[in-house]
């Protein structure tokens, strides 16, 4: 299928789930089920107050902080546990143990311990990030090729060199891929974050419209938040990727 | 004195599950002058790589030392599989050992043009044929200068013009840079071909059968005639090549 074909394909695919919903809430007839009119019109509301963009902002801020710091130390905890079979018989049950410890008692202790700040609502949601990151790049890091390896020590490549031309280029599969699933989950931690303890923040406007039963205003949010991580993913992290992997054929 | 001087006491290869463990090596010795050609003759699976991995450092794990001629020799090794990184251009993998910067990518540009394959340098090496990924790996091999070159059936699954047009290439580009080359292969002819001196390999643990030293002039390397006779006179031991 050609790209213009498809493009047209998903346009009609999103048309005709915004006539359905047209449909239901004019079926519904009430205010806790808003047809698309009227959440738009609370999109343009809140976007001219500037409450809108400013929260967006916000929390698109603490998105790429607790990101960056999960991918780094997840990964750099993934390629040495991926590198060592001693230390991931030691360390690898402590990551199944993150794994499945519910994100929200991680929210909750974050909060408890470090108090209702910044670096402790980062610091959460970088936590809750890490063990996805980690048992991601430990895979890549387990598949790394011995040959490649031997043939970087035989030609004696310094360190840093055999890093970025023979190791880093094996993990671009595997840092593409936990990086996807990783702002997915980063943004839906995020709100829940922002809920439970910051005063600012998509989360926190969620909240309020909650408390008003201000569906209009939780639908607005949802759309415009979910369209911009949307732009994220097709304008930075696709071409990142395709520019990564164009040697293969 | 010799340039490489091998002295393996023992390596044997650890248990596997329900086996025994396999001694590859014991009282092996074996000594290299400088600039010399040899070919180590023997069946698959005796331990030929095990030996090159062991001189080239990558194996560490046995009894007894290796000793060069030259304080830290550089080292150079054309893998059975050519072992090129595929998401570099061929020009970058030729100039990776290489000190980075312009120079560098000079040197290797010129290096692909001594092999004859200037006009793919910014191709990946997956666009390559075998032949061609193995010119690579020899302009990498040559690109450094190397003291000691390691050569592990570097030729095998070519047809043979392929093969004999790389065995050419070897030559020339051994002829302006001379280097004191260990080469594995179990093709008779092969040897014959290249290497001033062939050591026979056998059995576990290897042992040295035959150690003969060849002074052929170009002229007999070309003759197939002269070329059977030194075949036969390597003898029983290893398999027609």
């Amino acid at each position: 299928m050609s790209a213009s074909k498809r493009l047209l394909l998903t346009a009609a695919s999103l048309l005709a789930l915004l006539l359905f919903w047209q449909v239901a809430a004019l079926w519904a007839d009430s205010r806790l089920l808003p047809g698309p009119p009227a959440v738009f019109e609370a999109m343009v509301r809140a976007t001219r107050s500037g409450v809108m963009p400013e929260s967006i902002a916000i929390t698109l801020a603490r998105v790429a902080a607790s990101f960056l710091i999960a991918m780094t130390i997840g990964s750099a905890i993934g390629i040495v546990l991926g590198r060592s079979v001693a230390l991931n018989e030691l360390l690898g049950p402590w990551v199944v143990v993150l794994l499945n410890l519910p994100a929200l008692v991680v929210i909750i202790l974050c909060y408890v311990w470090f108090g209702l700040t910044e670096a402790a609502a980062i610091t959460a949601v970088a936590i809750n990030k890490i063990p996805n990151v980690a048992v991601t790049m430990r895979e890549g890091a387990a598949a790394l090729s011995r040959d490649l390896d031997e043939m970087a020590e035989v030609y004696r490549l310094p360190r840093l060199r055999a890093l970025r031309h023979v190791t880093l280029p094996q993990l671009v599969p595997f840092f593409a891929a936990s990086a996807r699933s990783g702002l997915a989950l980063t943004w839906k931690i995020v709100l829940v974050v922002e809920l439970l303890g910051r005063s600012n923040g998509v989360g926190f406007e969620l909240q309020t419209a909650f408390q008003l039963f201000d569906v209009a205003g939780i639908l607005a949010y949802a759309l415009a938040f979910t369209a911009v991580v949307q732009v994220i993913e097709l304008g930075l992290l696709q071409p990142w990727e395709r520019r990564a992997s164009r040697w293969r054929r | 004195m010799s340039a490489i001087a091998i002295d393996i006491g023992e390596k044997r290869y650890k248990a596997q599950v329900g086996g025994p463990g396999r001694e590859i090596f014991r009282g092996f010795r074996l000594d290299v002058a400088a600039g010399d050609f040899v070919a180590l003759l023997g069946e698959s699976g005796i331990g030929k790589t095990t030996l090159l991995n062991i001189v080239a450092g990558l194996d560490r794990d046995f009894r007894g030392q290796v000793r060069f001629g030259t304080k830290a020799p550089r080292f150079a090794y054309a893998f059975q599989n050519p072992r090129l990184l595929p998401w570099r251009s061929v020009v970058e993998n030729v100039a990776l050992p290489l000190p980075a910067g312009e120079p560098g990518r000079r040197r290797a540009l010129a290096m692909l043009g001594e092999v004859g394959l200037a006009e793919l340098a910014d191709a990946y090496p997956e666009r390559l044929s075998l032949g061609q990924q193995r010119r690579v790996a020899l302009a990498r091999a040559f690109a450094i200068e190397p003291d000691v070159l390691l050569m592990d059936e570097p030729f095998v699954s070519l047809d043979e013009a392929g093969a004999a047009r790389l065995r050419d290439l070897l030559r020339r580009l051994l002829a302006r840079r001379p280097a004191t080359v260990l080469f594995v292969t179990h093709d008779r002819r092969e040897a014959v071909e290249l290497a001033d001196r062939i050591v026979v390999l056998e059995g576990t643990p290897v042992r040295i059968v035959r150690d003969m030293p060849l002074a052929l002039t170009p002229a007999e390397r070309a003759s197939p005639g002269r070329i059977d006779e030194v075949r036969r006179a390597l003898g029983a031991g290893v398999e027609p090549g």
